[in-house]
């Protein structure tokens, strides 16, 4: 009746697949390539405002010092939006980033002034207690089954106001606490989370007339502050794990559709949870580093930027709906946002126009990624 | 030809939640390079039984056995790592995600030393386009997200990826409900020629025409019973729709008419 001469054991696959060049790969045009980057947008974007720059900002905008003036508040951002991008493609978010920076602030400046402990153990316990944290939101999220979008809104407030309480019990009253600086040493644990570094590369081009120079020699700009190479190295890292890694490859099922991913054996809890402490620890790194710099911390530390994170992240090519997105586009998406706040003042316009302009690129940015999508993955 | 060993027998699977009886005595087998026919009207008990059979749920009382073996599954992932795949309606893929990414979800192969660990997309990729072959899709580019493929061609790459990870019985939950007639007949050709690769498939369907251009069996569920198991040279394909429908009713409408349905 059947035929069943084949055996069952056949079906197990060759361990050498033979690569089936196949000519038809060809017929997808580079522009398809391109118009499936989730980045697009926000790199065109980028583009659009720098033309915009050069041609109606003061031309000290894009000198060496300018380009880092700018860089600067990107970096803070950027570490934000990276972590923020990898969570809403992991299908979730995360408003309590930016109260996280204050309280995460407080901890670390707790650790060193009231403790007394080594920067260096000052700071692997802040990120313990920021990934602690970040792991009760997520817990929360998946075992309740709320949207995320309610249970970190009242983490928000939570750590906003225990930032308040902490403070003035800490400092006695004030909600400001200083001499973080002074008790932290100048080890090399310090040279990585504070000051600049590069600074021989920056003298090297300075001595051989390649950068800008004060006249006794010293280059107008002594290197580069380390938030901007813990923002590229951090964009780098989360792109390397978004496209080439299993982890990768689960963020963006678990975010698509929890569901789905779950029957095919993917750990979605797993996932999500890990995210949720990844963008704790980047709020406690971007504390670590701006506390440091600053020498103090205070309650407003990191005031709305869980949203400036998530459009940052919107505008990089990340859905609200989860499961697409890209880092590097939050990295351009937070470039942008440096670019345009401080740009401005080196316009003639008024730089309160800053919010006008951040809200219609976060609508531009939704708009045209619901376009993408719809045109990317058939979508009707 | 081998029928001693069914890859899937069960006797008399009884399953009760709570006070509802889903489940009253099912029985049912599929061998080797057979295509076992699941017919039955919305709730006949067809979820409820490829549920336990997948390890979703577990049997309140009747015989599970595996290859000749008695089972007991606790999750679905048991029942995958004993050879039973189960397909599901919503396919378990992601509309959003490439071909490739979707074919290896969960199971993704990996090189290198950690930290440094990664997926191995080159041999994802040329496995995918490869296997989408051996079905002929035309996958151009196996980067392409799932959402741009047809329905048919999504339910093959599910199948195609269940057949690719080792599954020895493979059950269908209404493949082709959703899909137009060109797009059924792609996906009946493919379980046809998993059948011939030497695979069991379930086939549930409620699709009668469907059950008989494939089945080799057929077996009827109707309240949570089977009703019947049949050979297709032993029964009509009017007569398994009657049995299907509980007779009488379809017949008065089929009547009414003239002799559509």
């Amino acid at each position: 009746m059947v035929n069943t001469t084949q055996p069952v054991a056949d079906l197990t696959p060759a361990p050498a697949v033979k690569k089936l060049q196949d000519e038809r790969l060809k017929e997808v045009s580079l522009l398809t390539k391109i118009m499936r980057r989730p980045e697009l947008g926000a790199l065109a974007g980028l583009i659009l405002v720098t033309i915009f720059f050069f041609s109606t900002a003061d031309s000290s905008m894009f000198t060496l010092a300018g380009v880092m003036n700018i860089l600067s508040p990107a970096a803070q951002l950027g570490i934000l939006a990276i972590a923020a991008a990898l969570l809403m493609i992991g299908g979730e978010f995360d408003l309590s980033i930016g109260s996280m920076v204050a309280f995460t602030g407080l901890v670390f400046g707790a650790f060193i002034t009231l403790s007394g402990l080594p920067l260096i153990v000052a700071i692997a316990a802040t990120f313990v207690v920021a990934a602690f944290l970040g792991a009760v939101n997520g817990q929360i999220v998946i075992r309740t089954r709320l949207p995320s979008f309610i249970v970190t809104l009242a983490f928000l407030f939570i750590l906003r106001g225990l930032s308040l309480v902490g403070l003035k019990w800490a400092t006695g009253g004030s909600t400001q606490m200083r001499g973080i600086g002074a008790q932290s040493g100048e080890d090399w644990v310090r040279e990585i989370f504070s000051g600049t570094a590069l600074e021989g590369l920056f003298s090297w081009l300075a001595a051989h007339d390649l950068i800008a120079k004060f006249p006794n020699g010293t280059p107008t700009v002594t290197g580069v502050p380390v938030s901007i190479l813990w923002f590229i190295g951090m964009a780098l890292a989360a792109t390397w794990l978004l496209l080439r890694t299993r982890a990768g490859n689960w963020i963006f099922a678990a975010g698509g559709d929890a569901n789905a991913a779950r029957n095919s054996g993917v750990p979605v809890d797993r996932v999500k949870t890990s995210l949720f402490m990844l963008t704790a620890c980047a709020a406690a790194l971007v504390a670590i580093l701006t506390v440091l710099d600053a020498g103090s911390t205070d309650a407003r530390r990191g005031f709305q930027k869980e949203f400036e994170a998530i459009i940052a992240a919107v505008i990089g090519g990340c859905l609200l709906t989860g499961g697409y997105g890209s880092a590097i586009g939050a990295f351009f998406g937070a470039i942008i946002f440096g670019m345009v706040s401080i740009g401005l003042t080196y316009t003639r316009f008024d730089s309160d126009w800053f919010q006008v302009f951040l809200g219609a690129m976060l609508l531009l940015a939704v708009l045209f990624n619901n376009f993408i999508r719809r045109k990317v993955t058939g979508e009707r | 030809m081998e029928r001693d060993n069914p890859l899937i027998e069960i006797r008399n699977l009884v399953k009760h939640f709570g006070s509802v009886i889903a489940l009253s005595g099912v029985s049912l087998s599929v061998h080797r390079g057979e295509v076992m026919c699941l017919l039955g009207d919305n709730g006949a008990g067809k979820s409820t039984l490829i549920k336990t059979l997948a390890g979703v749920h577990k049997p309140t009382s009747g015989e599970f056995m595996v290859e000749g073996r008695p089972v007991t599954f606790t999750s679905p992932r048991d029942a995958l790592d004993a050879g039973i795949a189960t397909v599901y309606q919503d396919l378990a893929m992601i509309p959003l995600m490439s071909v490739t990414r979707n074919f290896f979800m969960g199971r993704e192969p990996v090189k290198g030393v950690w930290p440094f660990r990664r997926v191995d997309f080159d041999h994802c990729d040329a496995v995918t386009r490869e296997e989408m072959h051996k079905i002929g899709i035309d996958v151009r580019d196996p980067h392409q997200a799932v959402g741009t493929l047809s329905g048919g061609e999504r339910q093959c790459v599910a199948i195609a990826r269940a057949v690719y990870f080792g599954a020895k019985v493979l059950i269908l939950d209404e493949p082709t409900s959703a899909l137009g007639v060109a797009q059924t007949s792609m996906v009946l050709k493919y379980i046809h020629q998993v059948r011939s690769k030497g695979l069991g498939v379930i086939f549930i369907t409620h699709n009668v025409r469907h059950a008989y251009a494939v089945g080799d069996r057929f077996t009827v569920l109707n309240r949570g019973k089977t009703l019947g198991t049949y050979r297709k040279d032993e029964i009509q394909i009017e007569e398994l729709q009657n049995l299907m429908a509980g007779g009488k009713e379809l017949q008065a409408v089929s009547e009414e008419l003239g002799g559509m349905v």
